[in-house]
This record gives structure tokens, C-alpha cells and sequence, in this order.
């Protein structure tokens, strides 16, 4: 069946593929090639949705990116639900099922229309800011909730986005964006001349308007005949890559651009895993924007009704897919196109009541009338009629007001140039006088724009200036363009002159009629020049005041109109009123395509061990430091954290236990001066450290306070292993580079991260020596002849090892480094030598109990920025005869030596099983008006049959035996001051 | 042959990727003014020029940064001990810093027609053959983890990889092989 609006042939559907779909549950029959769009105005459906604010029923409007109206909701699955999609923009697929949205119960019948019949006069421009400023408090529980669920647009899918979206990074010599004819111009002359260029296209057909060029030549060929072979010849250059369906949507500094590419939404049954959307970046050398221009609507009273639409979108519908907007149509003219539009549409058996003109005469007039049309001049637009759908329009011409019976009206406003993507390059707009339009002026980076986009309208203008842009963008580029011929056009009818800026002439009264300025954003004139009479003075502040030009088209048709009604009001000339900021995106980009592969398991990278995967075998939980993913305990028979960590505690404490430290960052500083780096950006001294030995190093910031910690070992005279917290050590390296390039560069020493050469694993606990012992060759374990912060590099299971003696637990403790491609082969062979000595693996939970135990503090835990090595303890640790270090010198103002700086001390509850909250704050029972400082570390400690609780008190260490409060909710929770080491505060169970 | 007691941590070959064996490595650090005793001592031309390898027959330097290279050695030598034994003694008393890195990182190959474009899914470099000719070499990012890409002809890359990241960059470039 074909439907009704269909002409006999033309355009570039494929008639003989029907393409059914439906449209709010009903079903109808388009062609293959049409858009939702085009499919429904074939069927004679112009009402599509209603309106934001009045619920008035709206029509489609334009027949591209700058629809404001037929705003649908598309449905795959119940995943995939698209709101919010233009009708313009979405190709037909067999099955394809639409929804229009802001309607209840059903488009014909919407309940919110009682904003636009009876509320309407009482919503005017600020009215939510006005009204519902009280009471205090209202705004976020009452009236932003109604608000919202009344004006919402479309409705989110309720299921994860199931879709996979790829991406891509590509380098251009020459970008065209848009291939229309001034674009598909500038492609051909940068390809010939061997450049790389990228040609973008937002729609499935290449082509702009040349897609809709009706009676015209190119080069004596038909128009749409040399399309088709310019776009064939390009296809064929290997330096040219095509990419329809692709927006560009944001320009980015230094010529980096954002194109989105749609590669499955058209396709009724897309393949399994198949990407939907592709993110180019694209780095171009030179790019060329030819983005065409963007027809503007006319300003008169009740220009929204259904059927009220774009004159160039008509003919565009009427060309590119045979289809007819109506039967009889107005034509209000403010432009020479209307003329274009009335002969082409009539050509096609479509009554043209009339032609309205607002201006006075012009030759175009004289000529359509001698083939027969009626024209009006100097006519004023005074309202229209009709329901669902436009009826009438009433028209004033020389003094004879007249309702003229239709079923559609047709707006030639004039086109206004699309310099989003220029202005968003932070090029300088320039307005022309002459043809009334803000142009691309200055450009702020290596760009050029093209045909219409810059005022060039007329076909052969676009294609010479297109031409010319090519070329200059090659030669830019370092190319020599070829002496390519400049493609002309020759048309039976041209697109001419004039357009219209504000509200059309009428007899009504704009202050109580509803002429539309923004259709997405229900704004009016009368409520533009409200905000103009109010004192909005700048349009920026006009914009935020009114809405107008902030919905998701971005005031594409409606930017320059409502410029013209502020202008009239304040009589102020537009270039003097200013232009809003264009902003990226052009036009809305899913969030799957910005996210691409930065989803679930590969939104960051998530760094694993060499034993992460014997540790996932056997249980573990995981918790994330960093990008790293650690070992938080290793429960059995369903046990919870507390009785796993419980049990992994006391194994250690009697036995052995075995824990995955590779994650320490490591860094190699090797050189002749060495030793005098590591004094000077520690705190530590180092210069005698002998070789063999380790030290607990401490690194503060400029400003004094402790940034990280870590054992360092000195392997030999001019080399040192340092390790850093997991955390840190890309933090560490960094600075430790930072200082060497630029303030010490006399020193002889460099740096090399070996965080990821070596597996470290740690084996703590009373029968460490006795584990590790039968596995290594070529040293020996004993307490005599390896000590406690002794390093050597020896053998284990016949692979090198670099074994430290230490502890971060309080046991007797080694830690053997391995290269970690043998990390887990290694950790296997202890772990068996280890099971007949009751060896069990342990996670950073435990880790971080046993620490606490003896007081061992944990940057970012006990330290947050603030503290300095002596708040925490460490005041040992500084190298006290110095001459310098990192940090030393701030280490001596006045407010760091303060006797009541927080300190950290030990807190014990009184009642032994509470188990205080980390973070929670400390107050002084004597003086509880402020805290006096906060809990950093508690747990359950079984070894000590109580909780424990590490904190930084204000003044801490004169506190010793005090009691302190601990405020929660359910009342203050006492706790005594002692000192931060719970367990073996001699360290003799260390060095055994 | 790769040395089989090295783990890897990728996990299998396709078309256009295959994990490389295990090879010895180590970063040399050395002043540009002993450059060229160090190059003549390791009877190896450390390449001057920004991102640029050189590869012999036993050993390839690749330029990191003006006083940086990464060395990398024939596959298969076992722990490398040897290997940074012998380079250690032929720098003799060259002033610089040699260091082991041969677990740090694993590297994959990238090879055929497509190798290119999987790249460029994650890698935001020219990576045509003019920008980025054969013996180029630089630290660069895949996606949001840091590589060394190094291309050895026209349409093969050598990509080295910190062992954290390996499954995160073999996983991207298996869809980028996909989806490319």
C-alpha cells in the first residue's frame, strides 16, 4: 500500500522496499530510505508530540538536526529505549517502534493542555522564579518534584545499556565536516592534493542540499547525477576516508575534534556484539567546516499548531523522499527561497493558497505571480486555527484582513549559518550587515569555513568557496593542491535573498498571543520581551531568565530570532546585544559512546599480582588500593571478616602466615651520589647506612608534613631498593625525578621504578626462619648472621631473590622478592614447605590489625596532610645533624613545634568490646565544646582480647591515663590515652 | 623458546596478537657526554635521536628519554642474570645506572593489516607509517595504561607493557581486534 502523501516518483526512497513500523502503537508502512519523519508525514501525520510547558500539540517542523518538535522515543528492548531522538534523524528499519512523549493519556488528548487554555497567562517568563521561592525549604520536597514529573521530556530506560560502543583515534592532514556541496568541493581539491582527509557527514546520504537540488546542473550534469559520481570518485582515493551518520560534535583545542559515528541504529536486527556507536578523536593538521546553514522559522501568533512548518524542509521532503506536507499550503515568505519552495511544491500537485510576503515586492514576486500564484505583499501575520493540525492561517494585505483555508503553512524565515562548531573552535563571530547574520570572522585555530556555514547560500558560491577552502586548507597543510576546475552550478530557479529577524508584523496583541520563538522550550515573544522590559539587558541573562535557546537543540532555530524581539524593545542593535556561547555537543551524544570501553571490568585498569590468581583460588576477597586489586582476607567455611581476620591474626601471632606485598612500590636509585640524594629527600640519615642494611625512611613535603614511608635497604655503596607505600610510588617517583631535573641536577644518580619486577612475599611469624630456610640457597637465615633490616641478594627454589628481614607485623619477618614472572611458582613452593608449620595466607585486613598492634602507622590513615613526623611518632627517624632535607626547613615555623599539635596516641574503651569508629571524633570530657582531634585506626584485637584504637589527640602525649570522649550517636563512649604500642612494646618477639 | 618458568600473563594468540616470549631487559640510564663510551663499550649505538630504537641482532635500544634507554635482549635467557652480568661488565666503569627490569614488563606483538587501526582504538599517536616509521619507539598510553610501542615493520608493532596492566591491554586490544 502506498500511502497518501506520496508522489507518483522522485526522491532517493527505494520504492519497491516497503518498511513497516509503528508510531505510538500504530502501524503504518513507510519506504526503505525515509526517516520517521518523512515516513509519518507520507502518512499524513504532522502531530508528533507536546509541547514542554503548554502541552500543545506540536508538529513536525524542520527535516534535520534543527527539529525542535518531533522529539519520540525509540524501543528495542526494554534496555533499549532511546528518549528523546528527532523523527528527522531516525532512519526507518523494518519494525521499528516509536513513541511520541510529554502526553497523557494520549497525544490527542493530553491533560497538561490546561497549562496552555486556562493557566497559560499566568505562566510567564521567571515564573519558577517568582513563584515558588516560598516557603523556605518547598523548592526540593514539593515543587521541584511536580515540576519535573510534570515537564519532563522522555523517560529513561530502566536496564543497563546492554549496547557496546567502540572508538577509534585518527590523524587527518585536512577534516571536512559536513559534505554538502561546498564540503564534498573542499574534499575533492585537499584529496587531489595527496593529502589524508576525513570527510563527516552527519546524515546516511552524503550530499546537503544537492540531496534536494530539483532543475540544476553541475558542470552541465544533473545535480544529484554528479553527486552521486564526486561521492564514487572520493570512495575510490585511498587517502580519503567517508563517515556518513557521523556528527561532529565538539571542537576541542589544537584541532582536535569529536565525531560521533551511528553504526547500528538503522538496522532492524544488528549483528550480536556488533558496536552502535563509534567515538572518533580526530587530531586534524587543517580542518574545514562546512556545516551548511539552518532555515529560520517566522514569529507570528500561533506558529506552533501541527503543520506549521520550514518552507525548505517542505521542498527537502517533497525531493529527497517524494513526500508531500499537505494539500493546500500558505507559504509566509521573508525570503526569495519561498518562491523556490512554492513552484517546486506545485510542480508537484500541491495548492499553493497562497504566497505571504511581509516585505514589499520583489522581482521573485512578479515572476510567480506571472506563472500564476497568488502573492501577498506587505502582509501581516495575525493568527492561525486549527486543533490537532493547522486549518487556517489570517493574514492583513493591503489593508484587507483574510483567513485563508489550509492544511499547512510554510515558513521562509531565511537561513542563519551554522557557526556552532566555529564558535566553539573560540573563533570570533562578526556580524554581517549586509546579509543579516553572525559569520565566522577570526578563527582561533587552523580552520576554515565554507559555503553556507559563512554566507556563501547560492549553490555555485558554496562549490566555489568550498573549492577554495580545499585548496588553501591543503597548501596550509604542507600540500601542493592539484589545479583542480572549480565545479559550477546552473539552476532553474536560485535560492535568493532577504530573511527576517524577530517577530513577524501583525495586528495582534503580542503581549497576550503565543508567538513561538523557542518550540523545544515553549518561549514567546511576549515573554522575550518581558525579560527585555524587566531589565534583562544582555542576552545571556535574557536566555537563563526566559529558557530560551537552553533545551537539547540549543536555540538552533531559535537563537537569532529572539535577538531580533530584544533588539525591537531595547532598541539596541544586535551586534551591540551579544550572542550566547555555543557549546558542545551540536547535538546530544549517548553517554555509551563518551564512556566507550571505560565500562564495568575496564573502566580503570585493574592491576593484579602475580599471585592474585592463587589467591582468587583460594578464596580471597578483594578490596581495591589504587588501581591495584589486594588480598583483604581469605575466609573459610563461610566465616565473616571479623572471625576470618580474627583467625589469620593469631595464626601469625603463633605461627606462620604468608602475605602478597607486591604492590609496595619499589624504586631502584643507583649512582655515584646516591647516598647524598637519599639524605637529602628524606628525613633519614643515610650516609652511613652500610651496605646489607635497611632503614625505616620517611619522605615529607616541602611543607613538612609526612607524604610517605618505607623500608630502604642499600644493596651495594651507589644502589638502594626503596620501597614506597602502594599508593605512593608513582607519587614518590615523580617528585623524587621532579627535584633531581631541577634542583639537583649536580648529582650523579638515577631512578628506576621496579615496583612490577619483583613479587614480594612476605612470611611473618615465630616460624618464618624455619619455612623459608630449606628454600634458599646462598645465605644464611640465622638471627646472627641476617638480622633484623638486613638485605642480601641470594637464591630461592633456583631463581634469584632479594630477601629484606622485616616486619611490619611485630614477628620475626622476612620479605623475599622475586622476578615476578616466578612470583607465583615461588609462593607455591613456600606455601607448601610452609603448611607443615601451620602456615595460613593472610590479607591487608589482618595486615592492618597487626600494625596497629604495635603502633606501625599507615600513610593516609594516621596521616592526612597534616602531620608531621613528630605528630606521628616518627621524630627518631629525622636525621637531627643534617645540613637539609625535604621539608626540614618548615619543620622549624612556630606552629609546627606547638606543644598541642595532634599527637598520636593509643586509646583503650573502657568496655573492652567496643570497637571504636575510625574517623569518629575526640572531645575532652572537661572542656567538650570542641573535639580535640579523631580516631585513625580500630579494630578487634584477638591477641590482646580487647579493641584497640589508634588516634591523633591534640596534645596527645601529655594526656597519657586521661579519659576522653567519644561522641556517637547513641551517647560518648569513654576511652583512656595510652601509648601506641600495644603488643611487645621491647620488640623482642622482632628480633629472634 | 621462551623460558618456560616465566609466567605469563596473557592469555592466548589470535590473528593480529601474539604474547612475545620472555625476554631479558634493563633500563640504562647514562649523562648524554659518556653516551658514546657506553655505546662503544656495548659495541651497541644507543640511539641519540628522540624516539628511535636501534635494534641489533642480540640486543635493541630504545630511546625513553635523553638520558633513558630500554634495552631489551634476546629471548628466552633464562633469569637474565647472565645477561645483566655481562652488560655490567662491559659499562665497565662507565658512570650510570643499569637495572634489571626483564619481569617488569611483557610485551605482545601486534602484526598485520589491521595493526594500525587496533591500535588506534586505544592510542591517541600518528601511528601512520609516515608519522611513525619502522624503528620508531615510544612510551605512549593504551587507553589509560602506559606502554612502549616500537615498531619493527611496516606492519608490525612490538608492545611492552607493565605485568599489572597485561590483562588489562591484552583485554582492549581483543576487542579493538573484534570490533576493528
Amino acid at each position: 500500500m502506498t500511502s497518501s502523501f506520496r508522489t507518483a516518483s522522485g526522491g532517493r526512497v527505494d520504492r519497491d522496499r516497503p518498511v513497516n513500523f509503528t508510531f505510538d502503537g500504530k502501524a503504518y508502512v513507510g519506504l526503505h530510505g525515509d526517516t520517521l519523519a518523512s515516513a509519518l508525514l507520507a502518512n499524513g501525520v504532522h502531530l508528533v508530540g507536546r509541547s514542554f510547558k503548554y502541552h500543545r500539540p506540536r508538529g513536525i517542523v524542520g527535516s534535520g538536526a534543527d527539529e525542535p518538535n518531533a522529539l519520540v522515543g525509540v524501543r528495542r528492548d526494554a534496555a533499549r529505549y532511546t528518549p528523546n531522538l528527532l523523527a528527522t534523524q531516525v532512519e526507518l528499519y523494518d519494525g521499528l517502534a516509536a513513541v511520541s512523549q510529554n502526553r497523557y493519556p494520549s497525544l490527542e488528548y493530553d491533560c497538561m493542555a490546561v497549562n496552555d487554555t486556562l493557566l497559560g497567562r499566568f505562566i510567564p517568563a521567571g515564573f519558577y522564579y517568582k513563584t515558588f521561592m516560598w516557603p523556605k525549604g518547598a523548592w526540593d520536597k514539593l515543587y521541584e518534584p511536580r515540576i519535573r514529573k510534570a515537564a519532563g521530556l522522555g523517560v529513561a530506560p530502566t536496564a543497563p545499556d546492554p549496547d557496546v560502543y567502540t572508538q577509534r583515534y585518527a590523524h587527518a592532514d585536512i577534516l571536512v565536516i559536513g559534505a554538502g556541496p561546498a564540503g564534498i568541493a573542499a574534499a575533492q581539491q585537499a584529496a587531489a592534493s595527496g593529502a589524508r582527509v576525513i570527510l563527516a557527514d552527519d546524515r546516511p546520504a552524503m550530499g546537503g542540499s544537492l540531496l534536494a537540488a530539483a532543475d540544476t546542473t553541475v558542470d552541465g550534469e544533473d545535480a544529484r547525477a554528479w553527486l552521486r559520481g564526486s561521492l564514487a570518485a572520493l570512495a575510490a582515493l585511498s587517502n580519503v576516508t567517508m563517515l556518513p551518520r557521523t556528527i561532529a560534535f565538539g571542537y576541542y583545542p589544537h584541532n582536535w575534534i569529536g565525531l560521533a559515528e551511528k553504526l547500528t541504529d538503522h538496522l532492524p536486527y544488528p549483528a550480536s556484539g556488533q558496536p552502535r556507536e563509534r567515538l572518533w578523536q580526530v587530531r586534524a593538521r587543517q580542518v574545514v567546516i562546512a556545516a551548511g546553514s539552518i532555515e529560520r522559522p517566522l514569529v507570528f501568533p500561533d506558529n506552533d499548531r501541527p503543520g506549521i512548518m520550514l518552507a525548505d524542509a517542505a521542498r527537502t521532503y517533497l525531493q529527497e523522499y517524494g513526500v508531500m506536507v499537505g494539500r493546500k499550503a500558505v507559504i509566509v515568505a521573508a525570503h526569495d527561497s519561498a518562491y523556490r519552495v512554492a513552484h517546486e511544491l506545485r510542480a508537484a500537485g500541491i495548492e499553493i493558497a497562497a504566497i505571504v510576503d511581509i516585505r514589499s515586492p520583489v522581482p521573485a514576486a512578479q515572476s510567480a505571480r506571472d506563472a500564476g500564484l497568488r502573492v501577498l505583499c506587505d502582509a501581516k501575520v495575525e493568527g492561525t486555527r486549527g486543533r490537532l493540525r493547522v486549518s487556517a492561517i489570517t493574514i492583513t494585505a493591503d489593508g484587507k484582513r483574510e483567513t485563508l483555508a489550509c492544511d499547512t503553512v510554510l515558513m521562509a524565515g531565511g537561513f542563519t549559518p551554522s557557526v556552532h562548531l566555529f564558535s566553539q573552535s573560540r573563533g570570533k563571530l562578526v556580524w554581517d550587515e549586509a546579509i543579516q547574520a553572525y559569520l565566522p570572522g577570526e578563527s582561533g585555530e587552523a580552520e576554515r569555513s565554507a559555503g553556507a556555514c559563512r554566507g556563501r547560500f547560492a549553490l555555485s558560491e558554496a562549490l566555489a568557496d568550498g573549492a577554495e577552502a580545499g585548496r588553501s586548507a591543503a597548501r596550509d597543510a604542507g600540500f601542493s593542491p592539484m589545479d583542480l576546475p572549480i565545479p559550477s552550478a546552473q539552476g532553474a530557479r536560485a535560492c535568493g535573498g532577504g530573511g527576517h529577524i524577530g517577530a513577524v508584523p501583525t495586528g495582534a496583541d503580542l503581549s497576550r498571543a503565543k508567538a513561538f520563538v523557542d518550540w523545544q522550550n515553549d518561549v514567546t515573544a511576549r515573554d522575550i520581551a518581558l525579560a527585555a522590559r524587566e531589565g534583562f539587558l544582555s542576552i545571556e541573562h535574557v536566555k537563563r531568565y526566559t529558557t530560551t535557546g537552553m533545551a537539547t537543540d540549543q536555540g538552533k532555530l531559535s537563537n537569532i530570532n529572539a535577538l531580533g524581539i530584544v533588539s525591537n524593545v531595547t532598541g539596541r542593535s544586535i551586534p551591540e546585544i551579544g550572542l550566547t556561547t555555543f557549546r558542545a555537543p551540536y547535538t546530544p551524544v549517548t553517554f555509551g559512546t563518551l564512556a566507550g570501553k571505560a565500562r564495568g571490568d575496564l573502566f580503570d585498569p585493574m592491576r593484579v599480582t602475580a599471585i592474585h590468581d592463587w589467591a582468587a583460588e583460594h578464596g580471597a576477597v578483594f578490596e581495591d588500593v589504587g588501581n591495584w586489586k589486594r588480598a583483604r582476607y581469605f575466609p573459610r567455611h563461610g566465616e565473616d571478616m571479623h572471625a576470618a581476620v580474627g583467625r589469620e591474626c593469631l595464626q601469625v601471632r603463633n605461627q606462620v602466615g604468608i602475605f602478597d606485598a607486591s604492590t609496595l612500590g619499589k624504586i631502584e636509585v643507583v649512582g655515584p651520589d646516591a647516598a647524598e640524594f637519599m639524605n637529602r629527600f628524606y628525613v633519614n640519615a643515610w650516609l652511613k647506612l652500610g651496605v646489607g642494611r635497611c632503614r625505616y625512611g620517611v619522605l615529607l613535603r616541602e611543607d613538612g608534613f609526612v607524604l610517605d614511608d618505607g623500608v630502604v635497604g642499600r644493596l651495594a655503596p651507589d644502589r638502594f631498593h626503596v620501597t614506597t607505600t602502594t599508593g605512593g610510588a608513582a607519587r614518590v617517583l615523580a617528585m623524587m625525578e621532579d627535584y633531581l631535573q631541577t634542583e639537583w641536577s649536580d648529582l650523579k644518580v638515577w631512578l628506576t621504578s621496579t615496583t612490577e619486577q619483583w613479587s614480594v612475599i612476605a612470611v611473618q611469624g615465630p616460624k618464618a626462619r624455619a619455612v623459608l630456610a630449606p628454600l634458599v640457597t646462598g645465605i644464611d637465615l640465622s638471627a646472627e648472621a641476617f638480622p633484623h633490616m638486613s638485605i642480601a641478594d641470594a637464591q630461592i627454589c633456583g631463581v634469584p631473590m632479594r630477601l629484606m628481614r622485616v616486619s611490619f607485623t611485630g614477628e620475626l619477618g622476612f620479605e623475599v622478592n622475586v622476578p615476578s614472572g616466578h612470583g607465583r611458582m615461588v609462593w607455591e613452593a613456600i606455601w607448601e614447605c610452609g603448611r607443615s608449620n601451620g602456615m595460613l595466607a593472610y590479607g591487608t585486613e589482618t595486615m592492618h590489625v597487626l600494625r596497629a598492634e604495635k603502633g606501625f602507622i599507615i600513610i593516609g590513615q594516621e596521616t592526612d596532610g597534616t602531620v608531621t613526623p613528630d605528630d606521628a611518632g616518627l621524630g627518631w627517624a629525622i636525621g637531627k645533624a643534617k645540613p637539609d632535607f625535604v621539608g626540614k626547613r618548615s619543620l622549624a615555623r612556630p606552629a609546627m613545634i606547638a606543644p598541642d599539635r595532634k599527637q598520636l596516641v593509643g586509646l583503650l574503651t573502657h568496655d573492652a568490646a567496643t570497637v571504636l569508629e575510625e574517623g569518629a571524633q575526640i572531645t575532652d570530657p572537661l572542656d567538650p565544646r570542641a573535639a580535640i582531634g579523631h580516631v585513625t585506626s580500630a579494630y578487634h584485637s584477638v591477641a590482646l582480647g580487647r579493641s584497640i584504637a589508634l588516634a591523633l589527640v591534640r596534645g596527645g602525649r601529655a594526656r597519657m591515663g586521661h579519659t576522653l570522649h567519644v561522641p556517637m550517636p547513641d551517647g560518648a563512649i569513654t576511652a583512656e590515652v595510652v601509648q601506641p604500642v600495644f603488643l611487645d612494646p621491647e620488640g623482642a618477639r622482632i628480633h629472634v | 623458546m621462551s623460558d618456560p618458568t616465566v609466567a605469563s600473563p596473557f592469555l592466548g594468540l589470535s590473528q593480529t596478537i601474539r604474547p612475545l616470549p620472555h625476554f631479558s631487559r634493563a633500563i640504562l640510564r647514562v649523562g648524554l657526554k659518556d653516551v658514546a663510551r657506553a655505546s662503544e663499550r656495548l659495541d651497541l649505538a644507543l640511539p641519540i635521536a628522540a624516539c628511535t630504537a636501534t635494534g641489533g641482532s642480540a640486543m635493541g635500544a630504545l630511546w625513553l628519554g635523553p638520558d633513558e634507554w630500554l634495552l631489551i635482549g634476546e629471548a628466552g635467557l633464562g633469569n637474565g642474570l647472565d645477561w645483566m652480568a655481562g652488560i655490567t661488565e662491559k659499562l665497565g666503569d662507565v658512570v650510570c645506572s643499569l637495572v634489571d627490569v626483564s619481569h617488569r614488563q611483557v610485551a605482545l606483538e601486534i602484526s598485520g593489516e589491521r595493526a594500525e587501526i587496533v591500535l588506534a582504538y586505544g592510542c591517541a599517536l600518528d601511528l601512520s607509517i609516515t608519522a611513525f616509521p619502522v624503528g620508531m619507539c615510544t612510551r605512549t598510553m593504551y587507553h589509560k595504561a602506559e606502554i612502549v610501542l616500537w615498531r619493527k615493520a611496516p606492519d608490525r608493532f612490538h608492545l611492552e607493557v607493565w605485568r599489572s596492566f597485561a590483562r588489562y591491554v591484552e583485554a582492549l586490544v581483543r576487542q579493538a581486534e573484534s570490533e576493528a
